[in-house]
């Protein structure tokens, strides 16, 4: 019975408000925002609070999830006014009592917090996120490409991005150019120009150097201020710059 | 709204209060690049005054005799300082310069761009906007 007690004490259960942005482009003019009441803990999650809302409250409120874990990047959201994943962010961290979640700016909105994501894989693909040379270590007799730990390191960071979009939604440019590539393609064309295994520089180089592209990027850093994988975009974007000025070889 | 590409827009763009010192800097350097830029056109303007002769010019330089004209003045030799040094901070940047170095990021994955040095870039600019417009002032008025 102690042990029961002792666990019960340790629990700091709230009650808080949970406002979910409501709008469906096919029916609806305008976003509502919708108010419900959510039971809290010291470690609940937002994702978890918008689960227990579908779960007890409203089945009907449209949210993209899958791994809970800062995995799979398909909770981003506008989280008390800047983008994070909802299933990495605390209730508690917030620091309000009430909570407001939005869909992703810059993103199309399907459903209330779901956003279209073809854009951003569009992007994605345009940059070669692949190795780009002639051989290949698939076929039987080929050796696999070596890579020292030294050289692993000058891209792995950039290899953690999982495709989440907060850093284009927190991008400035984003916000007034939807031809913009975006930090999110741009740190993963760092990602394989830095990769010692990669042959395809000049022809990614040349396809970022075009009127919508690294050249829109004005160094406000807010992508790596919201990136949750510590991909630090901008750092990889004018690194990129570097190769492309002669600063860097 | 309609079914768009639910941009945040100029609104969000031109909102520096969410993203820390690097947004508010990205922010003052394009309304001080934009304010220099209609300051040029207007000093073109006010010189050609010259043309019109002493008089003319001497006419439309008492404008900048005025209070209103000394608070402009001050706020342009702010912006000129401001975007000087912050566009010097910029410019390495943009070249990869004291951007930091590419690790594997341990939690709480505080970005490496985002230093101690570029920051510093960011409050010099600013202060030495601050003192070069106090001292302008001071020149001004203190007539
Ligand atoms: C030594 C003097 C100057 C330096 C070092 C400098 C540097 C820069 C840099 C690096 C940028 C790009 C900022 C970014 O990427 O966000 C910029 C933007 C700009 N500058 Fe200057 N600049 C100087 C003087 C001027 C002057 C005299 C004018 C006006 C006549 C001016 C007008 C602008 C404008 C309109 C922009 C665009 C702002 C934006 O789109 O964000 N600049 N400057
Ligand atoms: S760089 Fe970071 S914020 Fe951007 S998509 Fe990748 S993981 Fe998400
Ligand atoms: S649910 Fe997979 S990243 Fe949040």
């Amino acid at each position: 019975m102690a042990q029961v007690s002792d666990v019960a004490d340790n629990q700091s259960s709230q009650t808080k408000t949970l406002r979910i942005a409501r709008y469906n482009p096919e029916k609806n003019s305008e976003k509502q925002f919708m108010e419900f009441s959510v039971p809290v803990e010291k470690w609940t999650t937002v994702l978890e609070t918008i689960l227990n809302v579908k779960q007890h409250q409203d089945h009907s409120v449209g949210v993209r999830y899958s791994c809970r874990q800062a995995t799979c990047g398909s909770c981003g959201m506008i989280i008390n006014g800047k983008p994070r994943l909802a299933c990495f962010t605390k209730v508690s961290e917030l620091d309000s009592d009430v909570v407001t979640v939005e869909p992703m700016n810059n993103f199309p909105i399907i459903r209330d917090l779901a956003v279209k994501f073809e854009r951003l894989f569009d992007t994605h693909h345009k940059i070669k996120p692949y190795l780009d040379r002639d051989d290949t270590e698939l076929e039987s007799d080929a050796k696999e490409f070596l890579q020292s730990p030294e050289e692993l390191e000058q891209y792995i960071q950039f290899a953690n991005c999982i495709k989440c979009g907060l850093c284009n939604s927190a991008c400035p440019t984003m916000a007034t150019d939807s031809s913009f590539v975006g930090p999110q393609a741009l740190a993963q064309a760092y990602r394989y120009v830095a990769d010692s295994r990669d042959k395809g520089k000049d022809s990614r180089l040349k396809i970022i150097d075009e009127s919508h592209g690294i050249w829109r990027c004005h160094f406000a850093g807010s992508c790596s201020q919201v990136c949750p994988k510590g991909v630090d975009p901008a750092m990889g974007i004018q690194l990129l710059r570097g190769y492309m000025l002669g600063f860097r070889s | 709204m309609t079914q768009d590409e639910h941009k945040e827009g100029f609104k969000g763009m031109a909102n520096p209060s969410r993203y820390g010192i690097e947004r508010v800097a990205y922010w003052l350097m394009r309304l001080s690049g934009l304010g220099l830029l209609a300051y040029f056109i207007g000093h073109i303007y006010e010189t050609s005054n010259i043309l019109r002769g002493r008089v003319g010019w001497n006419e439309f330089l008492e404008l900048t005799q005025t209070t209103e004209g000394h608070i402009v003045l001050a706020i342009v030799i702010a912006m000129c300082v401001f975007h000087t040094v912050n566009g010097i901070r910029v410019m390495l940047g943009h070249g990869g310069v004291g951007v930091g170095k590419p690790a594997r990021p341990d939690y709480p994955y505080d970005p490496a761009s985002q230093n101690y040095r570029h920051k510093i870039g960011i409050y010099s600019a600013i202060i030495l906007a601050a003192i070069a417009m106090m001292y302008g002032l001071a020149v001004m008025f203190g007539e």
